[in-house]
């Protein structure tokens, strides 16, 4: 029975991911969690059969110096450096580390600024590609309300020409998401935006799966003939999932913490991730929009005792947003997207900066492949609207928006999300502050390793798709 | 200043008016768009209109004085493609007004504005979150959609209209949306209509009593294209392939129409065909995905690369989170970006404010600061393309706006993270 021991060893293998969940950086002001999603001291057997073979390539060491650092964890650092050996975060500080490798990059960033790769906790990158043509549209399993069994993972296309440019955007690490088509969409992935041949070597190692919930118009409108086609269907249609899910993992659990004898239970993929996420294993990110359906669906994960992660473009947020603070669940959220459909109405700009000052752990997401290139400057956008309702923070808080909170709701706030020692060595050298609309993204690091570098043209990723099918553009600068 | 003088005298007997309309924007950096940027210049609004613009600008007695040093003025910005007023709620059907319903995708004769919601929800957070005085109201669907008009985002409760028709709409490039079966046969059909419209005039008699064969369109369709194909009213063509832009190009030649390029996304790849035909474009600065085989080409730095190659561009929104009606207050994020890929900040202001007034056909009123010109005014609190900016006054018309957005009021209520009923 190998499958079952290789369950275990992933149960055991991402414990230093998971263990420190919600310790947050001493020196954060923004507030943390309480408390964290379950221990996931039980797995199931086929916890990884697509394991990461995502390793990072040897590199140089890497010192950018006289850097403007935002660090990620809520401070500032001037004429600092960081600096990256074996794709680990090394120091970060003022003026140069005492020890630097000979053989070190040293990249001078006078004038310009330093941050933390960014994080999107929505994307459907590679489920979604370019070109939007009916045969790469894999993101939504669009054929029966709850579809649990379905791994994102399996419809992600590599060679999606998005990759690339939401990379040129400073962000380095991405959650695809099925779509909202369900009111359980199946789980995501986590990606590290790197060139690969297979999803496997974009995965990022250790990091749990999500679990794409949906609530409101979406379900109800792409089921209304057979159901769901109300929001009291929908809520009906969860709360079977989740009596049937806490059967199956009750049947399971004792069948692994028996003396594992006889055959075990059969095995359902459906239940298998839903019962993964009562364990704690799975995060649930939650698409809803009002906040009347938010509390309902905290009502909800309290009847089946989960916990939700982070709701999903919430643009009512802010009506609920203490609320939100005191349950630890964070708000993935753009600045301003709204009134496109009825429960989008009350859509405001200052969303953010009211979760944020409520304590609540404020996000910003983009799902779609442009908005995730100017994450930074959506939140840019979020904040001067905060500003005008008396709300404001400096850039060493704004910039965990896009960093260090959607870590945190991915679960990976131990790894990425700032730049501390010991972190991964995904960072962004932007042309000045990042919160300026003339900004870009000069050079992108990931665990240390140079994946854009926009003065060398040869640098460039162009996915297979590219080749042939998409001119090679003559490079242009920007204004800096 | 001799002339400025002459000219306020010469706006004040025009209107009538003076005192509380006179309004004297001070020490501020004037961006007039017609001209050079003013360091400590002076803009004077009388009677709704535009009295002077200058360094050595005499404030009348008694005009409101207001200081504006440290600030940036510009006109009112130019949103040339949008569905405001016409679209309120895009998934709720009875709030969408911007297209009409023809089995043969040909509704030259239907008129967008009169759909018109003055009392739009979205009207005013694109005036006073976005410094957008004017925007064009544009239909969309069939193969030719319809015509549309310049709307001037006034304090009236009723439609203002600065201009309509401005332009009619059609698309090309897409086939399969305009029942057709393929890219040649789409012309092909769009050739036919354009035919009958031609010979609409001389054909007409015979068409109201029925002496005629079957038309590619109805008469009233007919009837409604004829200062197209007379070259007095612009045929904006959406199309983003430069192959489609190519033959766009080619059926302007054959029929002899005056186009503009809409949506435009490879326009680049066609830049200097574009430039020689004197054909401007409406394009989005933030676009870089190859979202379909038609816009594989598709680049960021479009707009910069059609400029650099004599083309006039107007930028419209076409980004992410419904930049046409919601979000129609984002168009100045996006002359920023288009900074960020090659544009000057200079000709960046031109293609939201003068460039798209032109286009237009407004440029008489709107888009610049001279005397004589509306008095749509911007005081920023900074650069305008900047986040951390803010429109901290608008004029239409030399109205101010104090009242707050929809979502203005929801903030208040909710600020503090719970309901304050």
């Amino acid at each position: 029975m190998r499958w079952l021991v290789a369950g275990i060893a992933f149960a055991t293998g991402t414990a230093a991911v998971h263990a420190q969940s919600g310790a947050a950086p001493t020196s954060a002001p923004a507030p943390r969690p309480a408390a964290t999603p379950g221990a996931g001291a039980l797995s199931l057997p086929n916890a990884d059969p697509f394991p990461s073979t995502y390793r990072a390539p040897a590199a140089r060491p890497l010192l950018i110096v006289d850097a403007t650092i935002l660090t990620g964890t809520g401070t500032k650092v001037e004429r600092g450096h960081v600096y990256v050996r074996d794709g680990k975060v090394v120091s970060v500080g003022p003026g140069r580390p005492a020890d630097v490798a000979a053989d070190a990059e040293i990249v001078d960033a006078k004038g310009r600024y330093v941050t933390p790769g960014l994080i999107d906790t929505h994307s459907h990158l590679g489920v979604y590609p370019a070109p939007g043509v009916d045969a790469l549209s894999d993101g939504n399993e669009a054929t029966s309300p709850s579809t649990a069994r379905v791994w994102a993972e399996h419809s992600v296309w590599p060679q999606d020409p998005q990759f690339p440019r939401v990379l040129a955007g400073g962000v380095t690490t991405l959650q695809v998401l099925p779509g909202s088509a369900n009111l359980i969409g199946g789980r995501s992935v986590v990606l590290k935006i790197v060139p690969s041949t297979s999803v496997q070597g974009m995965k990022f190692p250790g990091a749990r799966h999500g679990l794409k919930m949906a609530c409101g118009e979406n379900p109800k409108r792409v089921y209304a003939s057979r159901g769901p086609s109300t929001r009291m269907g929908n809520m009906a249609g969860y709360r079977a999932q989740w009596i049937q899910a806490e059967a199956y993992r009750r049947r399971w659990d004792g069948w692994l913490a028996g003396d594992r004898k006889g055959d075990p239970p059969s095995r359902d993929l459906e239940m298998e991730t839903l019962a993964e996420v009562l364990r704690g294993n799975i995060l649930v990110h939650n698409h809803c929009y009002r906040a009347d359906e938010m509390l309902q669906m905290l009502d909800l994960a309290k009847e089946f005792g989960y916990r939700i992660r982070s709701f999903h473009h919430g643009v009512e947020a802010y009506k609920l947003a203490r609320r939100m603070a005191a349950d630890s669940v964070s708000g993935s959220l753009w600045s301003d997207w709204g009134g496109f459909k009825m429960e989008a109405i009350d859509g405001i700009r200052a969303n953010l900066s009211i979760v944020h000052a409520a304590g609540g752990i404020a996000i910003v997401h983009s799902d779609d492949a442009s908005g995730a290139q100017r994450l930074n400057q959506d939140a840019a956008k979020a904040r001067a609207a905060g500003r005008e309702a008396g709300i404001d923070l400096p850039d060493e808080v704004l910039i965990r928006w896009v960093t260090w909170n959607a870590a945190w709701a991915l679960g990976l706030h131990d790894v990425v999300g700032s730049l501390e020692p010991g972190k991964h060595g995904d960072v962004v050298l932007w042309s000045g502050n990042p919160f300026s609309v003339y900004t870009r993204a000069d050079r992108v690091w990931i665990d240390g390793v140079s994946r854009l570098d926009r003065a060398d043209p040869a640098q460039r990723w162009r996915t297979d798709f590219e080749l042939g099918f998409i001119p090679e553009p003559p490079a242009t600068g920007g204004r800096r | 200043m001799r002339t400025v003088r002459t000219l306020l005298a010469a706006t004040t007997l025009a209107t009538g008016t003076l005192g509380a309309q006179t309004i004297a924007i001070t020490n501020a950096t004037v961006h007039p768009v017609s001209g050079p940027r003013l360091e400590n210049a002076t803009v004077l609004i009388s009677g709704g209109t535009i009295a002077a613009v200058g360094t050595n600008v005499a404030v009348p007695a008694g005009a409101q004085v207001i200081d504006a040093r440290g600030k940036v003025v510009t006109p009112g910005l130019v949103a040339a493609g949008t569905q405001l007023g016409i679209v309120e709620v895009g998934a709720v059907r009875e709030t969408r007004d911007g297209s009409a319903r023809r089995a043969d995708g040909v509704a030259a004769a239907f008129r967008v504005w009169e759909g018109f919601n003055a009392a739009s929800v979205l009207l005013a957070p694109a005036r006073m979150d976005g410094g957008i005085t004017t925007v064009g109201v544009v239909p969309g669907g069939n193969m030719i959609s319809g015509q549309a008009a310049v709307v001037d985002l006034t304090l009236a409760d009723t439609l203002v209209l600065r201009r309509a028709p401005a332009f009619m709409v059609a698309r090309l490039g897409n086939p399969q949306g305009n029942g057709a079966g393929s890219r040649g046969d789409e012309l092909a059909k769009l050739r036919a209509v354009l035919a009958d419209a031609k010979a609409y005039r001389t054909t007409r008699a015979r068409i109201e009593t029925g002496q005629t064969r079957p038309l590619a369109a109805s008469p009233a369709d007919l009837a409604a294209l004829q200062p197209v194909v007379n070259g007095t009213l612009p045929l904006a063509i959406e199309a983003d392939n430069a192959g489609d832009i190519r033959n766009a190009l080619a059926l302007a030649k054959e029929f002899g129409l005056r186009i503009m390029i809409a949506g435009g996304a490879e326009a680049w790849r066609v830049a200097p065909q574009l430039a020689a035909a004197r054909v401007p474009v409406l394009a989005g600065a933030l676009s870089n995905l190859p979202g379909s085989f038609a816009t594989l080409g598709t680049a960021q730095e479009n707009l910069a690369r059609l400029r650099a190659a004599g083309v006039t561009v107007a930028i419209v929104g076409n980004g992410p989170g419904d930049e046409d009606a919601f979000n129609v207050r984002n168009l100045r994020y996006e002359a920023g970006n288009a900074v960020a890929y090659g544009m000057t900040w200079d000709d960046a202001l031109r293609a939201v404010t003068l460039a798209p007034a032109e286009l237009l056909g407004v440029a008489d009123k709107v888009g610049s600061l001279a005397p004589g010109k509306d008095a749509n005014v911007v005081i920023w609190s900074g650069d305008p393309f900047e986040y951390d900016t803010r429109a901290e006054h608008v004029f239409v018309r030399g109205q101010r706006f104090t009242g707050k957005t929809r979502q203005q009021l929801l903030t208040d209520r909710y600020r503090s993270g719970a309901a304050s009923y």
